[in-house]
């Protein structure tokens, strides 16, 4: 066991030592090979002749990368749907570059697919690209992030979550809970970022209905785990008792805050109620532990829309601009039994 | 004569005045917070540990002076380590993995000194390689490190597969969020941390090499100082401090959350050097400034949390207040400040750039005459 895991750390350490050269040297060099890009572009095809009928239907999808856990989620969702389906899927993983994916997509247009799924990087300069897929009358699907353009006929759908929506089912969740009356404070997300904003404005929307309900404390919490109990830690301090529920824009602050309100002696669940939204596994786990009371999903299996999408488009259907997909409520109640069941 | 009293001015008040600001800027805050903030200073046991604001900006604090002590060193030299951020995501990685692959044989108990040992030992790498960087090839110490800032973070993402792995390992969970005597652990290991590296640089001729190589690279080459040595010792001894950062980051939140470790703290860390009163040219540090200059942003940052303040105003206040404290820390604003107030030094000064005006007056004039 003992040579297995110097075995192990030895690989590690030469890995490391590989990957510092390899960047090392792309500093020196001024960052601008070219030989990477062989790498970034891997266009794998998925192929599978199950139902005969849309086996001619070929689809490109653009992903942004696997930097998180709700994005894996994603594209395994499409992946899954799309062999369900029997369309034939090119995927392109882009690894964060924006230059990647117009590459990708340049490369679909050119192979003639039928549709095209985008996961845009960033919002700004797709026009270009986009104006091309449109010449060759090839429709755009965006999943889980929009852009900024000046003309909207460039793609023909956005599938994505609502965060506004996220908010306000938060708010009527805790609202029911509390019998319409609760000291809350808040964990805000990364200051500017849109389920940030979004989140917290949905939320004071649906409590506003409900005058005993209060926001007392509210701090941004960066998304992250430490800051999330930093910031409660520093609540706890200042309002103590008074607290009697949490909402945090996201899971990981959530987990961070349970931690703090227990290192104060609470009971997180019992003393004071958690909320939060996104729905990943260790919120799943937390409900099951009890100290999580409730999460609102913000749902990355995308797959299935982003298909009945395309299939509307191909049939020659126009849709709405945006395509709300729907989340739902997660609390101790269902979480036992859904846990098993979690993609992400 | 003259010059030997100048001297003792001149080194009374480097003894008294590198901690003093730092020290005043710190007991500012505090006392904003006596006077404003109910129950700031309360202090109580809880679950037979303390519990308090105060506690925390100790706790919370702790991987910041953690790293600002090995930042000390390599600002010392005359250079920076920007990739501590980094190295405390692969440490917390590194410690998370093997944790989770020891739980599955089941013999947690038995891995946990190898948990503890590894990233350690991967930190010491990371640090050894920053120091190879800019000891043997000359690499400018702010680029060599760059690479390990960008590229640790994404080996950090290699070792976790870009997951957050929780840590379920209860005696793990000691060293960021346990309890020492009712005192935090983490504050102990900064205090131990902190004794071995002031005896190490202080008690030893360590410190005076440090200084030198800061000061003078090639004068204290010539003068049998190991150059190459006391680089590569710092930048490891820097990997070392941010490996112990990262693993009780890790620990604190028993889970290793590469993504968001250490994100930023590196500016942090030097951040807390600099208010300290260690100059970033080198040549001279002061272990203890770090320390409170680490407390110092930690008391702004629980103040801030503590009394509410509106989220888009926390960064500018947290601007303004490090560029008080930077203002009141430097000499050169202070002395600026004193002149325009006090009537008296403008005339030392003066009657001094009278006699330098005379003297430089007398040369040229001098070898006009012959």
């Amino acid at each position: 066991m003992k040579t297995q895991k110097t075995l192990v750390t030895r690989t590690k350490l030469s890995l490391t030592l590989a990957f510092l050269t390899v960047a090392f040297a792309s500093v020196l060099s001024g960052c601008t090979e070219k030989s990477t890009k062989t790498t970034t572009n891997t266009t794998t095809t998925t192929k599978t002749e199950s139902s005969p009928a849309k086996a001619a239907l070929v689809v490109g999808f653009s992903q942004i990368g696997a930097e998180s856990a709700w994005r894996s989620a994603e594209t395994q969702s499409i992946q899954d749907e799309a062999k369900k389906r029997g369309i034939t899927l090119k995927f392109s993983d882009a690894q964060q570059k924006q230059e990647n994916q117009i590459k990708a997509i340049r490369a679909f247009i050119a192979q003639k697919v039928n549709a095209i799924i985008l996961a845009p990087v960033v919002e700004t300069g797709w026009e270009p690209v986009l104006r091309e897929a449109k010449a060759a009358q090839i429709p755009v699907v965006l999943v889980d992030r929009g852009i900024k353009t000046s003309d909207e006929t460039l793609y023909s759908t956005l599938i994505a979550s609502d965060f506004v929506e996220e908010g306000r089912m938060a708010g009527q969740w805790l609202i029911k809970k509390m019998g319409g009356t609760a000291n809350v404070v808040e964990l805000q997300g990364t200051a500017g970022a849109a389920p940030a904003i979004d989140r917290k404005a949905g939320f004071q929307e649906a409590i506003a209905k409900s005058p005993g309900m209060k926001i007392i404390k509210s701090q941004s919490g960066e998304f992250t785990r430490s800051k999330g109990k930093e910031v409660m830690e520093a609540f706890l301090k200042s309002e103590g008792n008074k607290i009697q529920a949490v909402y945090a824009h996201n899971d990981d602050m959530a987990l961070g805050a349970i931690q703090a309100i227990e290192e104060a002696g609470f009971k997180p669940g019992k003393d004071i109620v958690v909320i939060s939204v996104d729905g990943v596994k260790p919120a799943f786990e937390s409900m099951v532990a009890g100290k999580l009371n409730s999460t609102v999903e913000c749902n990355p299996l995308l797959g299935p829309s982003a298909f009945d999408a395309i299939d509307s488009l191909v049939a020659g259907k126009t849709l709405p601009k945006k395509t709300l997909v729907k989340d739902q409520v997660f609390d101790q109640s269902n979480a036992k039994e859904v846990i098993a069941s979690r993609a992400y | 004569m003259k010059n030997s009293g100048r001297k003792g001015s001149s080194f009374s008040s480097v003894s008294l005045s590198p901690l003093l600001w730092p020290l005043v800027a710190l007991g500012l805050i505090l006392l904003f917070n006596f006077i404003f903030t109910a129950g700031f200073f309360q202090v109580r046991l809880q679950d037979g540990h303390l519990y308090g604001s105060v506690v925390d900006i100790l706790t919370r604090s702790s991987p910041v002076m953690l790293l600002s002590l090995g930042m000390t060193l390599v600002i010392a030299t005359g250079g920076v380590d920007l990739s501590v951020g980094a190295i405390t995501a692969i440490a917390g990685a590194i410690a998370a993995v093997s944790l989770q692959s020891s739980g599955l044989t089941g013999s947690g108990g038995v891995a946990l000194p190898l948990a503890i040992a590894l990233p350690l030992l991967a930190s010491i790498a990371c640090g050894l390689w920053n120091g190879f960087l800019v000891a043997f090839l000359g690499v400018q110490p702010i680029v060599a490190t760059l690479v390990l800032m960008v590229a640790g973070r994404g080996i950090a993402q290699l070792i976790t597969h870009g997951q957050i792995i929780s840590i379920s390992n209860s005696a793990y969970h000691f060293i960021g969020g346990g309890y020492f005597l009712g005192f935090p652990f983490s504050v102990t290991l900064v205090i131990g941390v902190l004794a071995v590296v002031i005896g190490f640089s202080r008690k030893t001729a360590m410190g005076l090499f440090i200084e030198a190589v800061g000061n003078n690279p090639v004068a204290s080459r010539y003068a049998g100082v190991n150059t190459v040595g006391v680089k590569l010792l710092v930048y490891a001894v820097s990997g070392l401090c941010a490996g112990l950062a990262g693993l009780v980051i890790s620990s604190d939140i028993s889970a290793a959350d590469v993504n968001n470790s250490g994100l930023y703290l590196e500016l942090d860390a030097i951040l807390a050097v600099v208010i300290g009163g260690t100059v970033l040219s080198g040549g001279r540090f002061q272990l203890m400034g770090s320390i409170i200059g680490a407390l110092i942003i930690q008391a702004l940052a629980t103040t801030i949390n503590t009394r509410g303040v509106p989220v888009q105003l926390t960064l500018v206040i947290k601007a303004m207040v490090v560029l008080a404290v930077c203002l009141l820390q430097s000499p050169s604003f202070r002395a600026r400040f004193r002149q325009s107030t006090k009537p008296r030094l403008p005339r030392i000064t003066g009657a001094e750039g009278v006699t330098l005006k005379a003297q430089s007056d007398s040369g040229p004039s001098g070898s006009g005459g012959l």
